[in-house]
């Protein structure tokens, strides 16, 4: 990991990596929804509005995922004033957003045929809608200096303080309220979710992480050469190059 | 341990000499509950129904109100960097604040409880497991907002960010808060919320004085 401390050693891992994750999200992406769209059966209760899931699981999945990235990276940033790890984490957070925002929307698609309410005040749904919040707190504290060091120093708190909160807040709202199904993929005794729905569903969840990782790489590579036109630039003006 | 209490005294000290700020919050928090009978309209039902949570949303907001000033003037004054280099932690230095803005803010909002409660019609039940949750539940909101006000020095438009990143992290302490009133009126004990939100202040007392001067240490580099 110290390894790649190194912006530059880094540029070159993200330069040949950002093809294959791009290539890689394509492919399950395509092989994900044929098998979403056209290869799995309608479900017995909620037919054809079932497919939603594809999208919104994996995207209600990928929002949490993102959200521990961007804390262990800020973490990784803080500890070993580790530079490029700072630049994932400030990389993260738009992505972690965008991901929300799907996942709320496509819900609210599946909650107005399936509850009859495009939104009701369930305790998932109001844990994602505080995720939504924490991520735009995270993007809008990195955003609000002068010196753009000094934000993701500041951001890097807040995600350590937010990850610590985000089982609380998730705790609190379960026992706030309960309408949702309770989880049917992870738990013990293996999913209770059938074969033909579960192949799709894992194709899409590994579809949007491919596609994280590349947007990620593509973001970390324009953060840290955004950084060193700054540099560049301020050299030009104090004249010492 | 003198060195804490000096800090205590000296916030505490010029809250009183400056006078306006913790008056300011109490009419805030008593001003926000009075609007709401105008908007829901004055059945006493109504109110009585919704009482626990508008004094405990209001007291919320109240309490985050002084909290955009609690490290802002000492940072623009060159007070704190006094502080930073004084032989006392920061982490003391922040809880020393914490606790003066609890007392200063959340203090007088307790003071001011009984008068929206019978206001705002709250069933006489629940009136006392209120005013226990909110002696467990301001402190954890004066230690999370510290958190926030450290995050925001030298920031553009620090107050509105300010309110941008504590509210998501206020709203547990809101749900037990209002929970445990709720709870009592409806019959049952209050015992499980109660002991949550002091549970809640337990982890918060020691992990938040650390966040706000890791905050703090950045805000003064």
């Amino acid at each position: 990991m110290l390894r790649y401390a190194n912006p530059n050693r880094f540029m070159r891992l993200a330069r040949v990596l950002t093809p294959w994750s791009a290539g890689l999200a394509v492919l399950l992406t395509a092989a994900g929804l044929w098998f979403a769209l056209v290869d799995s059966p309608p479900d017995y209760q909620q037919g054809e509005t079932v497919r939603i899931m594809y999208v919104h699981v994996p995207a209600a999945w990928m929002s949490l995922f993102c959200y521990v990235v961007m804390a262990v990276s800020a973490g990784v940033g803080v500890i070993w004033k580790h530079p490029v790890a700072d630049v994932a984490a400030k990389a993260s957070a738009p992505v972690g957003a965008a991901f929300t925002v799907i996942t709320l929307i496509s819900g609210a698609f599946w909650g107005k045929p399936m509850w009859g309410a495009w939104w009701v005040w369930d305790a998932r749904l109001t844990a994602e809608l505080v995720l939504l919040f924490l991520y735009l707190g995270y993007i809008a504290l990195i955003h609000a200096f002068d010196d753009p060091a000094r934000g993701l120093k500041a951001g890097a708190v807040l995600a350590l303080v937010g990850v610590i909160n985000v089982p609380i807040i998730k705790f609190s709202v379960d026992w706030w309220n309960t309408l949702h199904q309770p989880a049917s993929v992870v738990k013990m005794g293996g999913p209770s979710i059938d074969g033909s729905m579960l192949v799709p569903l894992l194709l899409m969840a590994l579809a949007f992480k491919a596609y994280y990782i590349y947007v990620l790489l593509v973001k970390m590579r324009a953060e840290i050469t955004a950084g060193k036109v700054r540099a560049l630039r301020l050299r030009q003006v104090h004249g010492t190059a | 341990m003198n060195r804490f209490l000096a800090i205590v005294r000296r916030d505490l000290r010029l809250a009183l000499r400056q006078g306006s700020d913790s008056m300011m919050v109490v009419m805030f928090f008593v001003l926000t509950c009075i609007l709401f009978p105008f908007g829901v309209g004055p059945e006493p039902n109504i109110l009585a129904r919704i009482a626990p949570g508008v004094i405990w949303v209001a007291a919320l907001l109240a309490s985050m109100l002084s909290l955009e000033r609690l490290f802002l003037t000492d940072y623009e004054d060159g007070a704190l960097e006094l502080l930073a280099t004084a032989p006392l932690p920061l982490e003391f230095v922040a809880m020393a604040k914490i606790v003066a803005h609890w007392l200063t803010t959340g203090l007088p909002l307790l003071i001011a409880t009984p008068l929206l409660a019978i206001l705002l019609n709250l069933h006489p039940d629940g009136f006392w497991v209120l005013v226990a949750a909110l002696l467990l539940g301001t402190p954890t909101l004066s230690l999370i907002g510290a958190i926030g006000a450290a995050l925001i020095l030298g920031a553009r438009r620090g107050g509105v960010l300010l309110s941008l990143l504590v509210l998501p992290l206020y709203i547990p302490v809101l749900i037990f808060g209002v929970g445990a009133v709720d709870a009592v009126i409806g019959g049952f004990p209050a015992n499980t919320h109660l002991l949550i939100l002091a549970g809640m202040l337990v982890v918060a007392l020691p992990l938040a004085p650390f966040a706000a001067a890791a905050a703090l240490r950045q805000a003064l580099e």
